[in-house]
């Protein structure tokens, strides 16, 4: 079942591969028009390069292009491909669930529809489409019923949506409908499968789907404002026992450097609702 | 002076919706991210500010304090159980100030209240508030001292 290629049976509802060709790259040209816009629309480019500007006359040393090749080569190795910029390790694994799972998804309906159009066997690549999809959907629907700060930390009910739930709730809807497609084969099922995949392509202008190419430009930022000296204007990170032995006052200084206080709220999640 | 958040920076991890006391760090309906609505309310505790991991909320600083170009930062550090705040005044004179964390665990310098007996009819009618330290208490005799209560007067420590 789950290395059957899904998109070998199209026939039957009389939508030939030229079809779903033109639909793969309707939906790439609604992304990249789509981030275009939401660029413009938001001047991210303007904030973004301004903030760079703004720290540059702050920098105490201006980096090598060696430093910022490194640099460039860490954001990809830590934020982009393990989303370390997460603090709570289970929104980081959500995250990663869905991103993996993402890109095997996409990737290979892309290649089932490119190269295996008519072919139902097409073991490997059609395992990755059910992998992929099952993979964003543990950890879309995780992220959607527990994590989501709305439901977390605000208390709202999962059912509550606002504009901000677009992008995750038309990803859910389309693995979702994708795999319930795969499984039970109803024209119904591809319609609904279709139309949310139309509605998570085409929404990028007023979804948060643009995040994936904003994301890592930021975090590459951040990486270099950290290194010139600029820090954005943060304080040193100091070491506790440095801090304590310094200190003018004996109540710091009478502190056993060992001693550890109380959980903080990284490792103590409040718990209110 | 109450704070603000570049929503750019800020990843809408809640840990300032869960921790404001005056409870208006919320979530946005568009974008999923934190803001103050309404900076008015603001306690100005900077518990949102020092609690934010992605250093994504600020301090709007007051025209007389640091009018134009100044910066309030701060870097919660709960590994090394260090709090440095930087402010960056309009002159560009810079200031650091670092403190080490102190939050005792509940249960041991923190009355654990689950744990403690509810208060009796006598003590709710009372106008001693609960815990009351014995210090400050003029109920039972004289004032107390430092010398009577065994504490000393140290540098940085004021009673
Ligand atoms: S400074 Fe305190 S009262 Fe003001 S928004 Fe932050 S947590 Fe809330
Ligand atoms: S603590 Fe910081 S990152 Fe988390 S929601 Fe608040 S502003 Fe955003």
């Amino acid at each position: 079942m789950i290395t059957t290629n899904p998109f070998a049976g199209l026939a039957e509802y009389g939508i030939t591969p030229g079809m779903m060709m033109a639909f793969v790259i309707l939906m790439v040209l609604a992304v990249v028009v789509g981030t275009a816009l939401d660029v413009l629309h938001k001047k991210s480019h303007k904030y973004f390069f301004e903030h760079e500007e703004r720290m540059k006359k702050l920098a105490t040393r201006e980096l090598s292009s060696a430093e910022k090749t490194s640099m460039l080569i860490q954001t990809i190795t830590s934020e982009v491909l393990t989303s370390s910029e997460f603090h709570n390790p289970k929104r980081r694994l959500a995250h990663l669930l869905k991103m993996y799972g993402f890109v095997l998804f996409v990737l290979s309906s892309a290649v089932l529809i490119f190269a295996y159009p008519t072919t139902a066997d097409a073991p490997f690549w059609a395992f990755l489409w059910h992998l992929g999809a099952i993979m964003v959907a543990i950890g879309g629907y995780w992220f959607f019923f527990s994590l989501r700060v709305d439901v977390q930390s605000e208390g709202n009910k999962w059912w509550n949506l606002k504009k901000r739930d677009l992008f995750i709730v038309s990803l859910l809807a389309t693995v979702t409908f994708g795999l319930l497609w795969s499984l039970f084969g109803t024209v119904v099922l591809f319609a609904l499968f279709i139309i949310s995949t139309a509605v998570l392509f085409g929404s990028v202008y007023w979804s948060k789907f643009a995040h994936m190419f904003f994301k890592p430009a930021a975090a590459y930022q951040k990486r270099k404002l950290m290194a010139d000296g600029s820090r954005e204007n943060l304080p040193p990170f100091y070491k506790r026992a440095e801090v304590l032995d310094q200190s003018t006052m004996d109540l710091v200084r009478d502190i056993p450097k060992d001693q550890k206080f109380g959980l903080c709220i990284m490792k103590d999640e409040p718990k209110h609702y | 002076m109450p704070t603000f958040v570049y929503m750019t920076r800020c990843d809408g991890c809640g840990y300032c919706v869960d921790i404001c006391p005056s409870d208006i760090m919320h979530i946005d309906d568009t974008w999923r991210r934190a803001y103050n609505l309404e900076p008015d309310m603001c306690w100005e505790c900077y518990s949102c500010v020092k609690a934010c991991p992605m250093h994504a909320i600020d301090v709007r600083g007051y025209a007389d304090f640091c009018p134009l170009g100044h910066a309030v930062r701060v870097h919660r550090d709960e590994e090394e159980g260090i709090i440095a705040w930087r402010i960056k005044f309009r002159s560009g004179r810079i200031k650091d100030l670092v403190a080490p964390i102190t939050t005792k665990p509940w249960g041991k310098f923190i009355p654990n209240l689950r744990e403690v007996a509810p208060p009796t009819d006598e003590q709710r009618k009372s106008q001693l508030l609960f815990n009351e330290p014995k210090y400050i208490r003029l109920d039972d005799g004289d004032l107390y001292t430092l010398e009577s209560q065994g504490l000393k007067m140290r540098q940085g420590v004021y009673y």
